[in-house]
């Protein structure tokens, strides 16, 4: 785009750098000149100095300078700023320039070069005549020069070559060609700025000396004029700090000159200008709040200084430029890492920036429409004899003249004349969209949705204007989305109003129709006049006809429009639009549900399909369709109307189809689910409402699942919120916030009629057949086919009961590990109404605990619905638990054989009992059949092995016991436990049938400790004695061992007998054999006395002590009193 | 003085807005939804200071070329969103504040009402009549 009349110049926006040019360098064919340069302009960086370089002939003309005024007495300036003056200073008028002269100190003709030399410093300094611009020169030298001081002919010649061409020693420089290129030339530039500095300062001085001659009466723009030029320099000398307080003066002294609607412009022009100086300087110290504040200043001054009314828009135009340039200025902060936030952002900027963009389009839509037989004034007003202005801001048809009265009347109606023309040309909207764009991509950046949002329908709105329908449609199509979310319908009918519009100028059929959807719905805003008119050109276009044009639109446009609209409607073919509905508010209403969350097969499925419309007039559908996840039964629901498409609004009373604003209409559909379909779900996926018919255009309007659309939600919630009493409604009519949406039913199988009964008598006892009566009796009314059951272990549950139940249906052995823990499908066959059948199940449970069990029946029935014969497959389950317990405790422990005492280890060759004690666990009275005991190797019994619990039956808490006399055989390894065997119990229930298999329970025998001793004692005691009576006691010692053993037996008198025998002895035992000792006991006291104790000692076996011996000897015995003669006769009688 | 006063509901849509009739509706309903911006993001903010604490008053949410726009939000996340003329400099933080104030009784008082259903448009001529206070006398 070229530059306009109101974007400022390049040269203001630039950042002022020092202006130096070099002359004497030939860039082109000298490749040492060609590389000096290139060291000079490239790779400059931030850590340069800031110099602006240029390569100039030495004999240049540079621009003249006038003479200098000695006095300001009679001058009178005709503006504020000449146009050229900014771009003197940075690309004509230099303030240093460097003369290259190629020079070496030992060259042979010094004489003659350092002649030459001093000329072109003379043909350099006549150029410059007048002018305070230094001159430098720098000798390109091929040698590397020796250190200072050292070359003495260097310094001489130095000194004379300065004289030669009168210049100071720090102007004249010596730039070796050597390796080290660029760092000699970093230290040239930074000498040259020095130098430049200078230049600027005495430049800044010269123009504060006017000050004193100026009067502020005549000289008022000259304080503008001097005050800025100080502030330029000073940026060119860097001194920002003192350009920002110069330029702020030179601010406040714009503000100060007198206006008037002709010099407006120039004040305006020139205030812009300082201001924008003024916030580049801000932003560039980091002070955003300082740029920000002024800008404020600014924009509340400049407000209302609006200038010719004829010309207002230049007004808004330089408005806009001026919030568009200090966006610019902010957005390059932020580039350069200034943060800003929410509500302080660039964005704001550009969007006031297209506010005046769109002001000023008003304007010049307002003044600017002029009849077109209006010519362009000629001559131009608008030329100027040079091509550009000579001031700033000044009007090109009165340059210079400052008087406010306008000398020629004539002259300025044609310059605003031309003007305004020139205005009328301008393609406004291009602007503005460009800058609401960028406000757009800044409001985005700082977390402005809605305000974004907002921009956007501007933008939209702007592309209406422009004509560019597509790209309004599309922007507003996009925002759309966000005002309906959050339920705006004020806004949202604007934007639909702009899009219906848009729509209908391209004839965009299917856009113009959902518009119109959505404006008739009850979300819009519109008055019902325009809701109705809306309704007739939807009703138009669906009978293939033209709609009327939209209001407020461009008679030119609509001439356009109805062209291509009367095109669309010969157009055959494709007037089928499908319009998903569900994602904006359209006039027709849809809920649909099932009327049950669930229906059995042998039911038929209902549903209610609700439609209400929110339009004006009534309205006529053609066709209701239903679509299910299962598309068979779309068939089903169907609802059709045919009807001429001119009664379209016709209200017919037998219509099912005519919807009543306002009114709730309820299509009823009923069908038969399929049996495969039981189980599943079945869901609405759409509802299809058909608007117009096949022979105009046909609008599908659709929604997915059971309907609602983008409003109905929260409606929902809010009427489920309300206390509101609904008004009493008849009974056929239903309230449209009460229906809720019911989408998806679930099929489920016939209720069954069938009884299971299970009979059994729980707990279960350990590895028994359990057996569970299952009893089915049938209760349906025909025969039921194709019986099964199902029984067994219900699944799901702790996956080792499956392993430890079985589960059978012969109940005549037990059954092995190869029995399922479930039985399944078992064929029963078919059952007779009201026939039964009894079927046993065995359960063996090898754990004890709970299990869940499953019985499951399930047949073919036929029946039929609605008239449709369909078998069906019911079923019922029942489920039990069953505890299962052990039938009985088995305790065995080993005792003596003397005194039953307790035994935890037994002796080899020495007989002891083996007790076994079956106590009944069972709720039930137990019958056990046998007892056995299986024997290991290292047990062996003294005698024989017969069963002493043959047929006992045992009721809940009884016990049974025996015992068997066994003994050890000597073994290899003695001292360690042995295994002695099981024990094996053969049982079944009391009350179980014969055939009903015995259970044998093993309990395995504990292990024994069996110990070796030397020396076995035992005693032959009669079992009781009499007092006074003789006792005789003999006590037979065994050497158990292969040696000979010698023993020490003493015995220990005792208050309760006299004895008589050996009291104290020593013997010999031989190996094998064994020794008897014979002891008259005489009991002296009746009672259970004890003996007198034998205290054997076994002197080869010192551990062997009579306290373990004891334990085979009695120590007690019982003495019944003496008996009296009588008696003894009688039982000698006896 | 207000040019315009509108309630806004939790989930930002609104429940009440006038402006002076003298004036494109459009902007103003534009302008307050804007608004909603700056609301939603003091909102988040101050989600993390203590809740006993809040503070109602939003304070100028942005200003615009011709108006400033204050917010209010009430502990169940109703706004309040104010628009004010620039030019009227004489309409101090406080007298702002106070404004809010008799708004937020105002709205307490529909809310009372056993026959408004919280969420609904409000309709109530005490509540009207407040509004038009404050869109015509000056404070």
């Amino acid at each position: 785009m070229s530059p306009t009349q109101w974007d400022f110049p390049v040269e203001l926006c630039c950042r002022p750098m020092a202006f130096v040019t070099l002359t004497g360098l030939d860039v082109t064919y000298n490749a040492v000149h060609r590389a000096i340069w290139d060291a000079f302009c490239a790779n400059r960086r931030a850590d340069r100095v800031p110099i602006s370089f240029k390569v100039l002939p030495g004999d240049h003309e540079y621009p003249k300078c006038r003479t200098k005024r000695t006095s300001y007495e009679w001058y009178i300036p005709k503006g504020i700023l000449k146009t050229g003056w900014m771009n003197k200073h940075l690309n004509l008028v230099p303030a240093l320039v460097v003369v290259f002269y190629e020079l070496d100190w030992d060259e042979a003709q010094w004489k003659e070069k350092q002649s030459e030399c001093a000329t072109r410093v003379e043909i350099v300094r006549q150029s410059l005549q007048g002018r305070n611009t230094k001159v430098a020169v720098v000798l390109i030298q091929k040698k590397t020069p020796l250190p200072p001081g050292e070359d003495l002919i260097a310094s001489e010649r130095a000194a004379a070559l300065c004289n030669a061409c009168d210049l100071s020693g720090k102007s004249l420089f010596v730039l070796p060609h050597t390796d080290h290129l660029v760092g000699y030339i970093i230290r040239l530039e930074n000498a040259f700025y020095e130098h430049a500095q200078t230049y600027y300062y005495t430049e800044i001085r010269r123009i504060k000396s006017h000050k004193e001659f100026l009067n502020k009466t005549t000289h008022q723009l000259l304080f503008v004029r001097h005050q800025f030029k100080i502030a330029f320099f000073s940026e060119l000398k860097q001194d920002t700090q003192n350009a920002l307080k110069n330029y702020r003066t030179a601010y406040n002294l714009v503000h100060e000159l007198r206006s008037h609607e002709t010099n407006m412009l120039e004040i305006k022009t020139m205030a812009g200008f300082i201001n924008y100086k003024i916030c580049r300087l801000c932003f560039q110290h980091n002070t955003p709040l300082d740029a920000i504040a002024q800008f404020r200043k600014h924009i509340d001054l400049c407000k209302k200084k609006i200038g010719s009314a004829e010309l207002s828009f230049e007004h808004a135009a330089w408005m806009s430029k001026q919030f568009q340039a200090f966006g610019d200025l902010f957005d390059e902060a932020i580039k350069l890492g200034l943060t800003a936030i929410q509500t302080q952002n660039p964005g704001f900027y550009y969007q006031q920036a297209a506010y005046y963009a769109q002001e000023r389009k008003h304007l010049a839509s307002l003044l600017c429409h002029h009849d077109l037989s209006v010519a362009y004034p000629s001559p131009d007003p608008l030329e100027t004899p040079n091509g550009v202005l000579d001031f700033y801001g000044q009007r090109a048809w009165r340059q210079g003249i400052l008087s406010f009265d306008l000398s020629d009347p004539e002259k300025e109606k044609a310059g605003i004349l031309a003007l305004q023309l020139k205005e009328r040309d301008v393609i406004h909207s291009e602007l503005i969209i460009s800058l609401l764009s960028n406000a757009v991509a800044q409001f985005k950046k700082y977390k402005c949705p809605r305000m974004k949002s907002h921009l956007m329908v501007q933008m939209g709105e702007e592309y209406y204007y422009a004509k560019d329908y597509t790209k309004a449609l599309k922007l507003l199509d996009y925002v759309m989305v966000d005002y309906r979310s959050e339920r705006w319908w004020t806004l949202l009918t604007s934007i639909l109003s702009t899009a219906l519009k848009c729509a209908y100028l391209m004839a965009q059929l299917k856009d113009y129709i959902t518009y119109s959807l959505e404006l008739l719905g009850r979300a819009s805003t519109l008055k019902d006049d325009q809701k109705s008119r809306i309704e007739k050109n939807l009703i138009m276009v669906l009978m293939n006809e033209s709609p009327d044009p939209e209001p407020e639109c461009d008679a030119s446009t609509v001439k356009l429009a109805q062209r291509l609209w009367a095109d669309r409607v010969s157009l055959a073919g494709s007037n089928m639009f499908t319009i998903e509905v569900q994602d904006f508010v359209p006039f027709v209403q849809c809920k649909a549900k099932f009327l049950a969350p669930s229906f059995h097969v042998d039911n038929p499925v209902e549903l209610y399909v609700y439609l209400k419309t929110d339009c004006p007039h009534p309205i006529r559908f053609s066709k209701l369709c239903v679509g299910f996840s299962n598309q068979e039964y779309n068939q089903f629901c169907v609802v059709e109307e045919q009807y001429q498409s001119s009664d379209i609004l016709q209200q017919s009373a037998q219509g099912t189809m005519c919807l009543v604003p306002g009114k709730t209409r309820k299509f009823t559909f009923k069908f038969v689910a399929k049996t495969e379909d039981v189980g599943k779900k079945i869901e609405i996926t759409s509802v299809d409402l058909i608007l117009g018919s096949e022979t105009g255009r046909c609008v599908i309007l659709n929604w997915r699942g059971g309907g609602g659309d983008a409003a109905s939600a929260q409606e929902a919630v809010q009427a489920a919120r309300s206390f509101k009493r609904r008004p009493m409604l008849p009974d056929t009519e239903v309230h449209w916030d009460s229906i809720i949406i019911q989408a998806s039913t679930m099929i489920i199988s016939r209720v069954p009629k069938v009884s299971v009964q299970l009979r059994h008598e729980p707990p279960a006892l350990n590895n028994e057949m359990y057996c569970l009566m299952i009893t089915i009796q049938s209760q349906e009314d025909a025969v039921i086919r194709d019986v099964k059951l199902t029984a067994g272990l219900k699944p799901g549950q702790d996956a080792n009961l499956t392993q430890k139940t079985l589960v059978t249906l012969q109940g005549t052995e037990i059954c092995d590990d190869s029995s399922p823990a479930l039985l399944t499908d078992i064929p029963i066959g078919n059952l007779q109404p009201g026939e039964k059948l009894d079927m046993p199940l065995y359960i063996r449970c090898s754990t004890v605990g709970t299990r869940v069990f499953l019985v499951y029946v399930s047949y073919l029935i036929d029946t039929s619905v609605d008239g449709k014969d369909i078998v069906c497959r019911c079923h019922r389950d029942e489920t039990v638990t069953i505890e299962t317990v052990y039938p009985f405790d088995v305790a065995v422990k080993f005792v003596s054989i003397k005194q039953f005492e307790h035994l935890d280890r037994v002796y080899t060759d020495i007989p002891f009992l083996l007790m076994a004690d079956i106590l009944s666990a069972s709720p039930w009275a137990l019958t056990i059949l046998s007892s056995q005991l299986q024997l290991s190797s290292f047990v062996t019994p003294v005698d024989e092995l017969e069963s002493h619990v043959e047929n006992v039956v045992l009721q809940t808490g009884e016990s049974a016991s025996e015992c068997f006399c066994l003994h050890c055989p000597p073994m290899a390894s003695p001292q360690s436990g042995v295994a002695t065997g099981s024990y094996i119990i053969s049982w079944k229930r009391s009350s179980a049938v014969d055939n009903v298999p015995v259970v044998k329970t093993v309990v395995t025998l504990p292990h024994v400790m069996v110990e070796s001793i030397p020396l076995h004692i035992r005693a032959d005691l009669p079992s009781f004695g009499r007092v006074r009576e003789s006792l005789p006691v003999k006590y037979h010692l065994q050497n158990k061992t292969n040696l000979v053993q010698d023993i020490e037996i003493a015995v220990e008198p005792s208050d309760a007998f006299m004895f008589s025998g050996l009291k104290q002895i020593r013997l010999q035992i031989l190996p094998g054999t064994q020794q008897e000792m014979l002891y008259n006991f005489y009991p002296l006291m009746a009672g259970y006395q004890q003996l007198p104790s034998l205290n054997i000692n076994v002197l080869r076996f010192p551990n062997f002590t009579s306290h373990m011996l004891k334990r085979f000897l009695p120590t007690h015995v019982f003495v019944k009193p003496q008996g009296r003669r009588v008696d003894d006769d009688s039982i000698e009688a006896a | 003085m207000a040019v315009c006063v509108a309630v806004i509901a939790k989930e930002n849509y609104p429940l009440y807005i006038r402006s002076i009739p003298t004036e494109n509706q459009l902007k103003f309903h534009y302008t307050v939804h804007t608004s909603l911006d700056v609301v939603d993001e003091k909102i988040s903010a101050m989600g993390k200071a203590l809740v006993d604490q809040r503070e109602l008053y939003l304070g100028l949410l942005y200003p615009t070329e011709d108006y400033k726009v204050y917010g209010y939000v009430t502990n169940s996340k109703v706004k309040f969103v104010m628009v004010v003329d620039s030019s009227n400099t004489a309409l101090r933080d406080n007298e702002i504040r106070s404004m809010f104030r008799k708004l937020h009784n105002s709205y307490t008082d529909v809310m009372c009402n056993p026959f408004y259903n919280p969420g609904d448009p409000i309709q109530s001529r005490a509540f009207d009549n407040t509004v038009t206070s404050m869109m015509v006398a000056a404070c």
